[in-house]
Order: structure tokens, then sequence, then C-alpha cells
């Protein structure tokens, strides 16, 4: 607060003699100061769309996550809890209640209701939705009076609250008075009402937006739950370039940045004024292999990479913690595994990573016949925190063992294309698990044989029965311990034949101005209704 | 002379068509938008059904022709990213740019026309070399580093000016400007004077090869050997016509100062069609980047042409063959 | 040479033997650097982001500090010139055979093949440079899955650049032909008989090489600041083999945490090149061209 009105003092200078000079005056502005608490905040890009099922990025449900609530929620500690729901239960194996809390209110003044859910679902659940894959499971929802609904599953589902964290209510009678029953979607080059305007039950209210410049909310006094924020208002600008946001907070033009570069941190965290909050995302950084017959750098030569012992001979020979040290400045966290700690499935014996152990990596070459061969190892370059920095340093580490890497960085634009094609012989890959925030996802994406729905980020002819059999059985597993027994032994097999090559959990950096109260949660998510300028 | 019109106009209609093509057939094969725009965990078979609803499965011939057709009929298509027509994206971020290449023309030609005038009057001069020096150190400085080097001075150290954006901004119908607020002239600020550095060499040096033509005529000769007084014959009589091919050229310039404001933009996160085409271009949003290419390639003929009829008008001898 | 040598003003002749060094220098890279810098194996991230050595943490090996990497910043910014000056002085090449060649046949052949050329050279016109070569080496990339391979990393950019380039070539060319062609002599030339191809290049092209050279050397300070707009934007020269503008652009992500040499020194190097061509160039077209004076 007094570091608040030193600054303020200072903007003020030349005006503020007059009002410092009057005590009544200087009164005033204290209270001026203490009822408007506006959080300006910036982040490397703009949401997509308002529209909640138009869009598929996670950064666009976030910022939307304000103005719009689903049935449940993630607490503080990111557990599920009710939100315009307030109890459920499993009424039959494929089918789900929902109560549905009363006394809610949009923000036009509309009550929320059943009808609301049902009108919501349908409109996610259009063949023209662009995000109807987050709730591919669910076949039909039922209103069984105005605050009791029931959701049909294909088959036992135990994701489904998972996935319907991710699924925001949309005001029935808005959307009909708005022609905005159908939902926008890039494909059908159709938008609608919704794409621009926003009315929600959360805890702001939609006011402004001009995509790339900026997006405004203010505080909606009528939220149903208690609010633990203090703010206002929120003004929301994406700042592409690093340098910049950082420049701009400090230079005052900002409160909060999401993500801060962790080369500015120490900076940031020097500077008077300012602070650095610091969390392990959930997003866990590894290299993805070819396990085609013959790698691109080589043609002709059967794969090295098919031989596990050449697979383990790489992880052996990256020196983690030097990587941890100079290139993620100690902010990463070494993992062994593929999913975080917080995730279901993890396990804790497998979160070991390999000895750095140059001379025994070679003597695994040796022995795998694989000395000096040659592979390519691609990047991007602005999708992960220090990715370029990372693989570039991973390659100088490989040759040291006699390995010929040639390194390729690009940006996403192209890099994730080409991996989806099957391009690349190894490459970098960060995966969160979300929306789910469940193992599951690691085994539906990444492990299972692709096809059938499954192994959409399996590019690279990884296929092994044991995984595809656990995947199949993980997901109509209700049990939940014999579930994450599934899940872990998936990841087990990973860890033994070296499938993937985990390397950190990456760090998010929020900085913000001192006054400033904000929690970073382990999913990047910013979650501003727990915020506070002091 | 209306034939030699139709015939401009003609060649004109070619080169955008052309534009067109290549703009078409270059889009296309960029990056890959259903990968960018499928979720994370999207399956091999949602993506093939993303690629149909996007028309990228006919073939390139057909996606020409709907192309050029929805052009035409003023649909530049929506955009992969925002959801929303191109077109009102394009008019939206078009005052953020003009109002910056507007400081930053006016800028370089308050500048630039003195600074070449001094160097004319005295080619030698310890003032002119200085200019020239400086003009030179002016063209080999890269945009970015400038920029760079004008944030880290006036925003983040001596913290004076806003590093990013357009400040407060004033909604005047479908028109935002920045000229109506404090906040918004001090946005202004440093993107139009690395903005106009770029444009204020080609300025300087122009007048002052104009300048020094102009006074080496025989009528400025005459003039001086009448005894003239010295300010008149320089700014009344050598300057008025120097500057003909002065405005010409800034009025050419235009379209390039559009398209160059991308590096200034980025630098400066300032809201225009230079940020959106770079932000397009990193998400290969295909409608956003041919749009823009169109846009700047459609200025360009415009105004080229437009120059090359008033100067047939003007000059009989080019009418026959321009 | 000697002659023009003897007209050249200190400033100019400095210049010039400051060009020339530089691009030697860089040239000789390999036998001058301390290190390789392209050499993954020999990199040491425990060395990274060392200060230059008369600043404290400073290491006598590193003259001008460390990168991010742990390579010599010295080692660094002469393989990055010699990159970037490889680059430039090829596309120049390019650009000024291909313009040449052009603008002779456009100015001597006329008709159709200049309607083409001119059209040609209209539309690209319409686009500035780096606009152009943007999309070329964005479009290189997705089309062209080896594109990105440090071994075509080069030769995109060369292409990019050289696309936009030869315009000016052609068009000073098409005028200059244009001019000699009305000549009384080469009108003489074409009544005995000697075939066309012979007249442009024996008769026509010794008259327009001088103002080639000319824009060559202008365009070389041009086609250096394209590469490194490029590079600084991310669709240059890979972090494993960086030019001035790569290496520009990694140190800008570390400007503000106080890690300014890897940004300052390549900057600096970049704009001395440059500048040094540019004061060439600009007295040359003086020179030999007062009426191209001011057009830049």
């Amino acid at each position: 607060m007094a570091q608040m009105l030193v600054r303020r003092g200072a903007a003020r200078r030349r005006k503020g003699w007059v009002a410092g000079a009057v005590a009544g005056a200087c009164l005033a502005l204290l209270a001026g100061v203490a009822e408007a608490r506006t959080l300006r905040f910036a982040s490397q890009g703009d949401i997509a769309t308002l529209d909640p099922y138009a869009h598929t990025e996670s950064f666009t449900s976030n910022i939307l996550h304000h103005i719009y609530e689903p049935l449940v929620r993630r607490s503080k500690s990111l557990e599920i809890e009710p939100a315009l729901a307030t109890a459920w239960r499993q009424v039959a194996p494929d089918r789900w209640r929902f109560e549905l809390r009363r006394g809610v209110q949009f923000h036009n003044g509309n009550a929320f209701t059943a009808d609301d859910v049902v009108a919501s679902m349908q409109r996610l659940m259009d063949p023209a939705a662009r995000a109807r894959g987050n709730v591919s499971q669910v076949t039909a929802v039922e209103k069984v009076d105005d605050f009791t609904v029931e959701f049909v599953t294909r088959g036992p589902y135990p994701l489904l609250l998972n996935d319907l964290t991710g699924v925001f209510i949309m005001d029935r009678e808005w959307m009909a008075a708005n022609n905005a029953l159908q939902p926008g979607n890039i494909s059908t080059r159709t938008t609608t009402y919704a794409s621009t305007n926003a009315n929600g039950t959360g805890p702001f209210r939609f006011e402004s937006w001009r995509p790339d410049q900026a997006l405004t909310m203010t505080v909606n006094p009528s939220w149903w739950d208690r609010a633990e924020h203090n703010l206002t208002r929120i003004e929301f600008r994406p700042i592409r370039s690093d340098a910049t946001r950082v420049a701009a907070l400090l230079s005052g033009e900002l409160d909060l940045i999401v993500p801060a570069p962790l080369q500015d941190l120490e900076r940031i965290a020097s500077a008077s004024g300012y602070k650095v909050i610091e969390e392990p995302s959930l997003r866990l950084i590894f290299l993805g292999f070819s396990f085609r017959p013959e790698l691109h750098a080589a043609p002709g030569v059967r794969n090295p990479l098919l031989d596990p012992r050449v697979r383990r001979a790489l992880w052996m020979a990256i020196d983690l913690d030097t990587l941890h040290r100079r290139v993620m400045r100690g902010k990463s966290r070494t993992v062994g595994t593929l999913v975080a700690p917080q995730i279901p499935g993890y396990a804790r014996e497998l979160d070991q990573p390999l000895r750095f152990d140059p001379q025994g990596a070679q003597r695994l070459l040796q022995e795998a016949g694989a000395t000096g061969f040659k592979v390519r190892l691609n990047c991007s370059n602005d999708r992960y925190i220090a990715d370029e920095q990372t693989c570039v340093a991973i390659a100088g580490m490989w040759s040291r063992i006699g390995v010929g890497v040639e390194v390729q960085v690009e940006s996403r634009t192209t890099y994730f294309p080409r991996m989806d094609r099957g391009e690349l012989d190894i490459y970098m890959l960060g995966w969160a698990t979300l929306p789910p925030m469940d193992a599951f996802s690691v085994l539906s994406a990444l492990l299972a044989t692709r096809g059938q729905g499954l192994g959409g980020n399996n590019p690279n002819g990884l296929s092994d029965p044991r995984l595809d059999a656990l995947t199949a059985q993980a997901a109509v597993e209700m049990d939940e311990p014999k579930r994450r027994a599934l899940m872990t032994e998936a990841l087990k097999i990973v860890r033994d034949d070296v499938l993937y090559l985990p390397l950190h959990q990456q760090p998010v950096a929020f900085a913000a101005r001192a006054p400033v109260e904000v929690i970073n949660h382990a999913d990047e998510f910013v979650r501003l209704w727990f915020a506070k300028v002091n | 002379m209306l034939q030699a019109l139709g015939a401009r106009l003609a060649q004109a209609i070619l080169v955008m068509l052309t534009v067109t093509a290549v703009a078409f057939l270059m889009f296309r094969y960029v990056g890959d938008p259903v990968r960018i725009m499928a979720r994370e965990d999207a399956t091999v078979a949602e993506r093939e059904e993303l690629r149909v609803s996007l028309g990228l499965d006919q073939p390139v011939a057909i996606q020409y022709l709907n192309f050029v057709g929805r052009i035409a009929s003023g649909d530049l298509g929506t955009s992969y990213r925002n959801n929303r027509p191109v077109a009102d994206l394009l008019l939206e971020r078009l005052p953020a740019t003009l109002e910056l290449v507007l400081v930053a023309t006016v800028l370089s030609l308050a500048l630039g026309i003195p600074l070449g005038v001094i160097s004319a009057l005295k080619p030698d001069g310890v003032a002119a070399r200085i200019i020239q020096a400086v003009s030179l150190i002016g063209i080999s400085t890269p945009t970015f580093v400038t920029g760079i080097g004008l944030i880290l001075v006036f925003a983040v150290t001596l913290k004076l000016l806003p590093s990013f954006g357009r400040g407060e901004v004033v909604q005047l119908g479908w028109w935002a400007t920045g000229f109506l607020s404090a906040s918004g002239w001090r946005s202004l600020l440093l993107p139009g004077i690395t903005l106009a550095l770029y444009q204020l060499t080609l300025i300087m040096r122009l007048v002052r090869s104009e300048m020094i033509d102009v006074l080496s005529s025989d009528y400025i000769r005459y003039a001086r050997a009448r005894g003239l007084p010295r300010p008149y014959i320089h700014f009344k009589l050598a300057l008025r016509n120097a500057l003909m091919p002065v405005i010409t050229v800034t009025g050419l310039q235009i379209g390039s100062l559009i398209a160059f404001a991308i590096v200034t933009e980025t630098v400066f996160q300032w809201p225009g069609l230079g940020l959106l085409f770079i932000q397009a271009v990193g998400f290969v949003d295909i409608p956003v980047m041919s749009a823009y290419l169109l846009l700047v390639g459609l200025l360009f003929v415009l105004l080229n042409t437009i120059v090359d009829v008033l100067y047939a008008l003007v000059d009989p001898r080019l009418r026959v063959r321009s | 040479m000697t002659a023009l040598w003897r007209q050249m003003p200190l400033s100019v002749r400095l210049s010039g033997l400051l060009a020339a060094v530089m691009i030697l220098t860089a040239a000789a890279a390999p036998w001058l650097a301390p290190t390789d810098p392209t050499l993954l194996s020999s990199l040491n991230l425990m060395d990274a982001e060392l200060p230059p050595r008369w600043m404290a943490g400073g290491e006598a090996r590193y003259w001008l500090g460390t990168d991010n990497q742990g390579r010599d910043l010295v080692s660094a910014i002469l393989y990055g010139a010699r990159v970037s000056i490889g680059i430039g002085i090829a596309a120049v090449a390019l650009s000024a055979t291909l313009g040449v060649v052009l603008g002779l046949i456009a100015g001597y052949v006329g008709g159709t093949a200049d309607a083409v050329i001119s059209r040609a050279g209209d539309v690209i016109m319409s686009f500035p440079t780096i606009l152009l070569a943007l999309l070329v080496a964005g479009i290189a990339r997705a089309v062209l899955p080896q594109a990105a391979s440090v071994a075509w990393t080069p030769v995109i950019l060369v292409g990019a650049i050289a696309i936009h380039d030869w315009v000016q070539y052609a068009r000073t060319v098409r005028g200059t032909t244009l001019v000699e062609g009305a000549k009384d002599y080469v009108k003489a030339v074409r009544v005995i008989g000697l075939p066309r191809r012979r007249i442009m290049f024996r008769h026509i092209l010794p008259n327009v090489i001088s103002p080639a050279l000319v824009i060559a050397t202008i365009n070389l300070a041009g086609a250096v600041l394209t590469e490194a707009t490029l590079s600084f934007l991310g669709v240059g020269m890979p972090p494993t083999y960086p030019s001035l503008g790569t290496l520009i652009r990694i140190g800008n992500e570390f400007v503000f945490s106080g890690i300014w040499w890897i940004a300052v020194f390549p900057a600096v190097t970049l704009v001395v090149l440059v500048l040094a061509v540019n004061i060439l160039g600009d007295w040359l077209r003086d020179r030999f061209n007062p009426k191209l004076r001011g057009r830049s």
C-alpha cells in the first residue's frame, strides 16, 4: 500500500503538491486508491475468441474462466470442487446425476437453471463445435428438474468430472435472444454473437475486447461465491516479446506478467517494488524417439534408436544437473517419468533420472554396435521455456560421446506439423496432461499405437501391445486405485525401455509489482479470483 | 489518352492477379493450420475432419479459384485464429498503422527537408558532413537495434515514455485514434521515431540531391545574378521546385513504409497491420496473411498507377509509351 | 583502380580499408578464432555467460566473454561475421548476375521478354525486401523438409534476399541498354549482322558494369542487414551456426538481465561493418553516377 502510494505520488508530482498540502484532499485521494483496484496484466498471446466452444486453447479457457464457470472447478489446491453443481453421484455405470446450485445469476440478471446446462451441452456437442472433443464420452444430457441434470456417458467413464472442469455454462435465453445457440467454429467460418460478447456467472463481467490489444473485465458484485480477491477491474494485454513484457512491467505500465522469462527473474526480483512468484508447472519436457526402420538423418541404415541400449545411452549422456543449473537457472525439477507428482498415476519410484555417466553411455553404444551414429535433434524455439537452449546443450553433450547430432530449431508453426507427420528423428515435446490432469492423457495420446482415436501425439511408430492393452483397460476402469496402478505400470514400461527421455518439469514464473498477491498454479492457469492488490 | 489510361489499368489488374496467385500459392503451403488449430491430444480422424472442413483437401486450382472469387466479392475470409472476418480485422488494425506511418512521415519530412537543404547549400561544410555521417550510421543500424535501444533508454531507464501499445485510444466511428489523448501521443513517440529514422535518410538525401540540381540550374543562377535575396532564392524558388519529387517519393513510399512497420510494430507491440501479419505468420493464419499481402500489393499498385497517370497528364511526351 | 584510390577522400579510404579488413578477417575466421563455436562438443555450459575479461568474473581466455551456451564471443563473432558476409556476398552475386542478364534481355530484345521481365519486376518491387524475404524463407522451410537443415539455410537466405534485389540491376541495365542500343555504333554493328548475343555481351555489357558494381556495393550492406533482420526474427541462421543477426537475437533475450555483452558486441560489429561498406558505396555512387545521388 505504502509503496503504491509512493508510486502514485511520484507520478502525480506536479499536481500532487497541491493535493498534498490539504490533508482532506489527500485522504480523498487515499480513499479513491483503495476503491479502484485495477489489475493490469500481460501474457504472451491473446485469446482466440470469447466463444468457449469455438476453440481448444488452454490459455483462452483460462481467461474465459474469469467470466464463465463450469459445473465443477479446480480449487486453490487444484482439487475438483463444486462450482455451478453442488453435488453429484453415479446413478448407473454410465449415468451421472448433478445437483445444481440455486440462486445463481448470469451477468445479465437471468437465473441459472438446468435448462442452461442442457442448452450449453447441446451447443458444445453440436457437430459444428470446435471443442466438442472435450466431452467426447458424453452421449446425452437430460433435465430431471429445474436444478437437477443427468449426464449419460459412452460406457463407464472415470474422467467425466475432469472433463467437466473445462466446460463453461452459458445462458440459454441470452444465446436464444442473440441467435447464438449454434456454436461458432473456425472450420465452418461461422462467428456468433458469443464470439465477441460474453455473459457468464463468473467472478468478473466482460467489458470489452480489442483483439491483440486489450481485454477488460469488471468485478461481478453479485457473484454467488465469497470473493477472496479485492479487484474491481482487470485489464489484460497480450505482449508477445519477452523483452517488451519485462520492460513494461519494470516501467510501471503493468502489475503482473505471465510468464516472466527465466533470465530476467533475478533482475526483476532485485528491482525494488517487484517480486517473482515461481511454481513448477504440470508440464513435463521430454524427448521423443523415432521408431521407424530408418532415421531421416541416415537413410538406408537401420535406425539405431530401435535398440533400447542406445536410447538408454543417450539418457546417460545428458548431464541433467548442469542443464538444471545453467540453462534452467536452478528453476526446473529434473524428472525420470512423464507426469508431475500431482497427477494420478504418478509414482515416486519411477521419478528417478538415470545417473550422468558418459563412459557408461559410450560402453552401451559399443555393445549395441552404434558408435558414432548420426541423428537429428529437432526443437521449437517459441513454445517451451528455454527450449532452444536446452536442445543446443543436449546436442553438445551427445556429441561428446561420439554421436553426430545435427540440431534443427524452428518456430512451433512449422515444428509441430513436421512432428505430426513423423518427419523428426528425436524431438522435444512438453505435456501437461490438460485438461483432465490425469496420466490417462499420456497413455491415450503418447503411448497407445496411433489409430482409432488414440495415439494422436505418437507419430513416430511407437507401438507396444502391452501399452495398448493397459490403455484400453485404464479407459474403463472405475476402481480408482486399480486405474492408477494400470497407468503407473505403463509409465514403468516407458522408463524401463526409455521409450521417451524425460528431462525436466518446466518452471513457470509470474512477475508482479510488490503489492500484488497472486497464486501461480501448476496447471499454468492464472486465477485472478484469488488475487489481491494491497 | 483514354487508351493509355486503359492500358495502365489493365496492367495494374494483371499485377494484382499475379500477386493474388502468388499470395495464394505461397500461403497455401506455409505451415499446417490443422495441427496448430487442433487440440494437443486431437485424434488423427479429428484432424482429417478439420482439414476437410477448411477445404484444404480440394485440388489447388479449385482452392485458388474459390480464393479469387471470394476476394472479388470483398470477402477476405475468416481468420483461423480470431474466428472473425479478415476484412474486419484489417479495418480494425489499419488506423494504428496509418497513424504510425503518418507520424513517421511527418517526422521524417520535418527533419529531412531542413537537413537536406542545409547539406545542399554547403555540400562541403561541417554541418553537411556531420549530417551525412549521422545519416550513414542511421541506415547502417538495423531497426530492431534502434527500437530496443530507445526502449532501454526512454522506457526502462528514464521511465519517460511507454514501451508498448497505443495508450488510450478514442473511438471515432470505426476509427480508433491515439491522437486525442496524451497517453496516445506519448505512446506514438518511440515507434514513430524508430520508423521515421528509416524514412529520414531517404528524404534527406533526396532533398539534398534535388536541391543541388536545382541550385545549379540556369534560372537560379540568373536569380542570383539579379541579386535577389538569398533566402528568397533558396526557399521560395529552389526548395519549391525540389519538393515536387520529394512529395512524389514520399507518397510512393507509403506502401513500403506500412510493410516495413512489421519490424517496428513487433518491437513496440504496436497493434497495427504488421503485428497482425507477424502474429498470423506465427499461427499460420492463411487468410490473414494473404489479405495482408494483397493489401500491400494493392496499395503499391494503386499509388504507382495514380502517379503514372498524373505524370502522363502532365507530360505529353510520356503519353504514348510509359 | 589506383586512379580511383587517389580520388578518394581519407574517410572513404579508411572505410574501404576497414571493410576489406573485416571481410578478410571474417573469411579467415577458422584460422584466427581461438575456438570453433560450431563444434558442439567443445561447448561447456559451465562457462556460460561469463563477462568480458576486464570485468569482475571475466576470464582471461574469453576476451569479450561468453554467450549463454559457453561459446567464446570473439570466436562466435568472427564465425558469425563470416556467415553474414558470406550470405551477403552470395546474395549480391546472385542478384547482380540475374539482374544484369535479365536487364540486358529486356532492354535489347524488348517486346514480350521486356514486358514479362518488367512486370515481374513490378510485382516484386511492390513488396519490400523484408516482407518478401520473410515469405520466401518461411515458405522454403514449410515446403522443403530438409530446408531447416544447416546446409540449406544459407542457400535459402541467399535466395530470399536475391529475389528482391535483382530488379534494381535489371532496371538500371535495361535503361542503359536502351540508351546504348540507340547509339550509332550499336546500330552499325547490327547492320553488319553480328549475332544479338554477341552485341549484347561484347558491346553493351561493358557499359553497364560500373553502375551494376555501384549498386552491388550498396546492396551488400543492405543484404547483410536483411539477413540480420531475418535471423533476428528467427527465420535465419540456426543457433548452432549463428550469424551476427542470430547472435543479436539470442543476446536480446538477455539484455534486460544485465548480460549485455552477448547482444552488444555482435551488434557493434554488424553496424561497423555495414557502415564501412555504406560509406564506400555512397562515395562510389556519387562518383560514378551523380544522377543516382540520393536515391537509395
